[in-house]
């Protein structure tokens, strides 16, 4: 244990003096502030005269303001915070000669690897916290609302599957800089996997679902053809951590949205509930809705350090 | 730890998908003595310093340190063990001091011990004046006399310096030799030293040990290997001379 404490609070003070963490922060700060503050504004508005909505504090969250909500800022961005904390973790080290110093103290091997995810995790626990802090104190003001306990809830909730994702792309990033000697190379594939992974397997998701279940036919057939083309569509975008993540917030942000289902694909009675109940959801049934997708991103986030771990384990170091 | 050797290695063999790094190397170091580690570059002399410490695993053959196996307990043998690698590393940005409080972390000696100790050992390798520099702006010297510094921090009982005094300037180098030898003298601790400069290594050496193509062709004292190589009768025998007689023969 004394190995993992000391590489975590190394590693913490390290990242909390880097440039690098300070600019990415002010930086981020600065984009959720002014997205939740364009958010404030345009509600504000929208809401001049009218009695409250019930859930007007989350709103703060996924509005969309200026160009996209805080909830989509996370999704886009926060996998960049993941990569710019790990691409050069043991690489840097190996590179300077300090890894072979370390690991010859009386410490196990793995409290390296173990004490650098944790304080990476850390990091990003402590960013996700203050911005959702500053901008709920934004809404206090803007709005004069005071979120309720489910809302409080809910705002727990959507950090802490955020805590999860980021982490996935900071145990993506420290995996590859275990594997390639060059920082250029791990920082340039975690960032490719990122934009391949976030960007083009929605895209690629049309493409092959048109390929392999195409639309073209006609009448009562025509139905079936588009509900297997949307099937195929949703379940290749389910690679893409960023429509896990996607999909997962949304619903815990937003407690009128039911499902992560299209439209298409709902039967009658579905369509007829879903149009005739329109009560906001209970958190817990929030988080039914999505627990699957929920599960499957921890998984992915586990399983990407237990990759991590076991090649750094087994790796020869020399220097 | 019997019969006084604090290494001792049986048929200790390591071999890479292309060759043989170590081939079935036996060899011990006594305590208290400083056992000059020699041979060529690709030789295995770095590949058997990190068996001996756990970090490698053997392919077969094993190893005892102070009597214990570094495979199955590297942990305690690392305790025992100060390592200064080759081209040791620092980290740019830290001062000394935060160096090698970090190295007392990992040791897990608490605030206190750690800082008393940080002194000792600052003073020890001469260093107490730079001791707020960043190591990014330390010479070669410094850093190298640095390195033995964090060695010297967890109190080792045996000391391997792979290449210490590669790189430095020649009165740098005979300063760092000369701690060498002070540290074995005055505080027992046994030293295994690989080097390529024969001259330092025949000055402080009590016993060497000669490694071609992961294979130990040479141990003993330098008289005795003198006599055996080179008959008897010379008053002192060179070093240099002994080795490139066994480099030649192989």
């Amino acid at each position: 244990m004394k190995g993992i404490s000391a590489v975590y609070r190394k590693e913490l003070s390290d990242h909390f003096s880097s440039y690098r963490f300070v600019i990415l922060f002010a930086l981020i700060a600065m984009v959720s502030f002014i997205t939740s503050y364009m958010a404030g504004i345009h509600l504000k508005e929208s809401m001049e005269g009218m009695a409250k909505p019930k859930f007007a504090f989350l709103m703060l969250f996924n509005t969309t303001g200026a160009l996209f909500s805080m909830v989509q800022f996370v999704a886009f961005f926060g996998p960049l915070i993941g990569i710019v904390l790990g691409f050069d973790a043991i690489n840097r080290e190996r590179g300077d000669g300090t890894l072979i110093k370390i690991v010859s103290q009386p410490i196990y091997r793995d409290s390296v690897i173990n004490g650098k995810f944790l304080a990476g995790v850390t990091t990003i626990s402590i960013m996700l916290v203050s911005i959702v802090l500053v901008i709920s104190g934004l809404g206090l003001i803007l709005l004069g609302v005071v979120p309720g306990v489910e809302e409080v809830g809910r705002l727990f909730i959507y950090i802490i599957i955020s805590i999860f994702y980021i982490s996935f792309w900071l145990g993506l990033s420290i995996l590859f800089s275990i594997f390639f000697r060059s920082i250029a190379t791990s920082a340039l594939a975690a960032v490719a996997l990122w934009i391949f992974l976030s960007f083009f397997v929605s895209l690629g998701a049309s493409v092959l679902a048109d390929m392999v279940a195409p639309v073209n036919a006609q009448g009562s057939e025509r139905t079936e053809a588009t509900v297997r083309n949307i099937r195929l569509k949703q379940f290749i975008s389910l690679f893409s951590p960023m429509s896990l993540y996607t999909n997962a917030s949304a619903t815990i942000i937003d407690p009128m949205r039911k499902t992560t289902e299209a439209l298409v694909l709902m039967g009658p009675m579905e369509k007829l509930s879903a149009g005739r109940f329109q009560n906001p959801l209970p958190i817990g049934q929030s988080i039914l809705v999505v627990y699957p997708y929920i599960v499957i991103l921890i998984a992915l986030t586990l399983v990407c350090f237990a990759i991590s771990y076991l090649v750094f384990v087994l790796q020869e170091i020399r220097t | 730890m019997k019969n006084g050797k604090v290494i001792e290695t049986f048929d200790l063999t390591k071999n890479y998908p292309n060759q043989a790094a170590v081939n079935k190397l036996s060899f011990n170091v006594k305590e208290g003595e400083i056992f000059g580690f020699l041979g060529p570059n690709g030789a295995g002399k770095t590949t058997t310093l990190l068996m001996l410490m756990g970090l490698t695993q053997p392919s077969a053959g094993s190893a005892k340190v102070y009597g214990i196996d570094p495979v199955r307990k590297a942990r305690e043998v690392k305790s025992l063990v100060g390592y200064l690698p080759e081209n040791v590393g620092f980290y740019q940005d830290m001062d000394a001091v935060q160096s090698l409080g970090y190295i007392a972390d990992l040791n897990g000696m608490d605030r206190k011990e750690a800082r008393d100790k940080i002194i000792e050992v600052l003073n020890t390798v001469e260093l107490s004046s730079h001791q707020h520099k960043k190591v990014g702006a330390y010479s070669r010297g410094m850093k190298q006399r640095l390195g033995i510094a964090e060695v010297l921090l967890k109190d080792p009982k045996l000391m391997f310096l792979d290449e210490p005094t590669l790189g430095l300037d020649p009165e740098g180098a005979l300063k760092l030799i000369d701690l060498v030898q002070s540290l074995n003298r005055d505080r027992k601790i046994s030293v295994l030293l690989s080097s390529h400069h024969l001259q330092q290594v025949q000055k402080i050496s009590h016993r060497v040990g000669i490694m071609i193509r992961g294979k130990m062709v040479a141990e003993g004292s330098i008289d005795a290997l003198g006599k055996e190589k080179l008959g008897v009768g010379e008053e002192e025998y060179s070093l240099e001379e002994i080795y490139m007689k066994y480099f030649k023969e192989v």
